[in-house]
């Protein structure tokens, strides 16, 4: 390494300082300290009977059916929406990139669901998919309780992430489509490929790494789900999150051994699969193009 | 929670902050924080004013409103309790937090001349419901309990067991409908505890540290649960059904029966008095002729916070809010049921309640939620296996309520 490499490498470690400290203070010290509670048994309500226990807490929760089963069904309401969101995002972009009038117009009314609160647009799907205040019923001509069935619930959660969450998606994506050069397009064309040809042999290869990107954001986001869950069925019906198992055993219970144990064991998930992504798939997240 | 009440208290919340923060207007006059759900007819308030004009300038006490939901409630409150908050003076304390609050010293006992004001005139169930392990741990300030709203034009008289209300209601055909709470929420442990008490039994021994759950009467109250799920009288959206969507399919006219607290008459008045006009009151279904329900207890005590910089003043505060005067208006102005005895006999309140009687025998009987400091735990564990009503087997789910409970009690695994 030359001395000017090594004198870069200092500055850029000083100009990265204030970032990485800040870090270090908001999430390192909460994590670290979530992962000591985590080895205590230790309910806030007796904070006199706090007890080391080691890995017990890890062992009763991975030991637990209700956990491997909201793990299923965070995975479930993940890939689902994920999957969706992809192939509708991917269409909206299109547009939007293809759009010859109004083009300010359509990338702004595409954004306003993502807009608007996780919350209130939870709440407003489980207003519309009520029997007695909704909507969707009297427009499909059906009658069923939606939110009080396991499959339909599910459908009606992973309908709210879409919904919410694919103008994120269409925007990255759209990033991705600027990037194709025309030039490349139009000689294709000369040359007889067709649209379809185009897409997939073209325009697609060159988006790997954007989509890539627009995955793992939305992967890590969907698995962390929980205020669509909580507004619209709390849980029940079998549609718990993980997420919400941790809510009800460190906010609800007051078991911060036990509850600290969940988030770790959550964090541990959202790790994995950065892991897998980055690794797996070969992402590179700075997308430098001379290493 | 209404969208509308939900923007009212966020806003009156942001409101309160920006208070406190800028102006610590008369700083010498100490300032009393009065932690409770934010009130809509703004009777508690107008308590909180009068009870600081009384004051004569000692204290004066500011409202700090909490959400609609208990739970809600419960998550902001403990947390800045367990940190030991000096801010919080006075708390609208919901009645199944008496044992979790006082074992864990979050609130100050009454003793003394003040706990003889707590007891002073008021019902037996709602000085129980504020007692743990023979101490009184707040005042008993307003109550509440559910009644049988039925529709008497289509039901000549009303049904005194659950049988013959699923019964009735299944001859009465598309309008039959029973509305009640089946969602996995604390309504689903009220609607349990109601049937399992109607039936001779209870969740805990008296101790409050064994799981009780007999067979007999824990088989009963499942049996009612699962015939009234599986029935054709029952809401399809049962299983996702709280009182206020409960209230609105009974205020939408095509249900004749719903259990509900009391709030659902004036609301039935304000929003459709031709169903309010044909609106009759009893007392909730027994599940056997020979012995008359037992209905679960809610209501608001008031508690003193254990970290509080002015308790002397909180304790005066509270019996003054929770006084005679200022449940009546509780009562005539929020339609919220007076813990007072006597004040069932007050005309002004009968004309608010004119189901006094019947409330006030409902209340004499009322059951109390388990009172153990692990309440929270217990009733997570009886609502997640309790639900969805219509997957109840009496004998299987008798025994996995047994171990959720007693899992519970040891705060143990996850729920």
């Amino acid at each position: 390494m030359s001395f000017r490499d090594s004198a870069e490498h200092r500055l850029a470690w000083l100009l990265c300082a204030p970032a990485v400290i800040a870090m270090l203070l908001v999430t390192a010290y909460p994590m670290l300290y979530s992962l000591w509670l985590s080895l205590f048994r230790y309910d806030l309500r007796f904070p006199d009977e706090r007890q080391f226990v080691g890995l017990h807490n890890y062992i009763t929760v991975l030991s637990a059916p209700t956990w491997w089963q909201s793990l299923f069904n965070t995975a479930l309401i993940t890939v689902g929406s994920v999957a969706v969101e992809l192939v509708l995002g991917f269409i909206i972009a299109l547009v939007m990139h293809r759009a010859l009038v109004g083009r300010r117009t359509v990338r702004t009314a595409v954004l306003v669901p993502y807009g608007i609160i996780t919350v209130v647009a939870a709440m407003s799907w489980r207003f519309a998919f009520d029997p007695t205040t909704g909507f969707v019923n009297g427009l499909l001509g059906l009658e069923g309780a939606w939110l009080a069935d396991r499959w339909t619930a599910f459908a009606v959660i992973i309908l709210t992430e879409i919904w919410k969450t694919t103008p994120f998606m269409a925007l990255l994506l759209l990033g991705g489509l600027t990037l194709v050069p025309e030039d490349l397009l139009r000689a294709a064309r000369v040359d007889g490929a067709n649209a379809v040809q185009r897409f997939f042999r073209i325009v697609l290869p060159l988006m790997r790494p954007v989509i890539m990107v627009a995955l793992l954001f939305r992967t890590l986001d969907a698995f962390r789900i929980f205020d669509t869950v909580f507004v619209l069925t709390r849980g029940a019906q079998g549609t718990e999150p993980v997420s919400v198992i941790g809510y009800n055993t460190l906010i609800t219970r007051l078991n911060l051994g036990l509850g600290s144990a969940v988030s770790v064991l959550i964090f541990l998930c959202v790790l994995a699969i950065a892991a897998l992504y980055i690794k797996g798939f070969g992402i590179d997240l700075s997308r430098r193009e001379d290493d | 929670m209404s969208k509308k009440t939900l923007l009212n208290s966020l806003l009156s919340g942001v409101l309160v902050a920006l208070l406190c923060g800028c102006s610590d207007r008369g700083s010498d006059v100490p300032r009393l924080n009065w932690y409770v759900y934010a009130e809509r007819s703004g009777a508690f308030a107008e308590a909180a004013r009068r009870c600081s004009d009384g004051a004569g300038g000692r204290y004066e006490i500011s409202l700090a409103p909490l959400p609609a939901d208990a739970d809600q409630q419960r998550e902001q409150l403990v947390r800045r309790l367990a940190a030991g908050d000096e801010d919080i003076d006075l708390i609208g304390m919901d009645v199944i937090w008496t044992a979790e609050f006082g074992e864990a010293g979050w609130v100050l006992p009454w003793h003394g001349a003040s706990a003889g004001e707590a007891r002073a005139g008021r019902l037996a169930s709602a000085v129980e419901s504020v007692t743990y392990e023979g101490q009184l741990w707040a005042i008993p300030f307003t109550t509440n309990t559910q009644l049988l709203w039925y529709r008497t034009d289509r039901v000549p008289s009303p049904p005194a067991t659950w049988d013959q209300m699923i019964d009735m209601a299944e001859a009465l055909g598309e309008v039959g409908t029973i509305q009640a709470q089946g969602e996995r929420y604390e309504g689903l442990t009220v609607f349990f505890v109601s049937l399992l008490a109607s039936a001779g039994g209870a969740v805990l021994e008296a101790d409050g540290q064994r799981v009780s759950l007999e067979a007999g009467p824990t088989a009963s109250a499942l049996a009612v649960m699962r015939r009234l799920a599986n029935s054709p009288a029952a809401d399809p959206s049962l299983a996702n059904a709280r009182e206020d969507q409960a209230r609105l399919a009974f205020e939408s006219g095509a249900s004749s029966f719903m259990l509900n607290y009391t709030y659902v008459w004036p609301s039935a008045w304000a929003n459709a008095p031709e169903v309010a006009r044909h609106m009759g009151w009893a007392r909730w279904p027994a599940v056997f002729e020979d012995s008359p329900s037992r209905v679960t207890l809610g209501g608001i005590n008031l508690g003193i916070g254990a970290h509080s910089r002015h308790p002397a003043f909180a304790f005066e505060a509270a019996a003054c809010i929770a006084s005679e005067e200022n449940q009546r208006l509780a009562a005539t102005r929020g339609g919220l049921p007076p813990t007072i005895a006597a004040l069932y006999d007050d005309d002004a309140v009968r004309e608010t309640f004119p189901f006094a009687d019947v409330l006030r025998d409902t209340l004499r009987d009322a059951v109390q939620r388990p009172q153990t400091p692990l309440y929270a735990d217990v009733s997570l564990a009886i609502t997640r296996t309790l639900h969805p009503m219509r997957a109840v087997d009496p004998e299987a789910d008798a025994a996995r309520l047994r171990t959720a409970v007693e899992r519970a009690l040891r705060s143990e695994g996850l729920l």
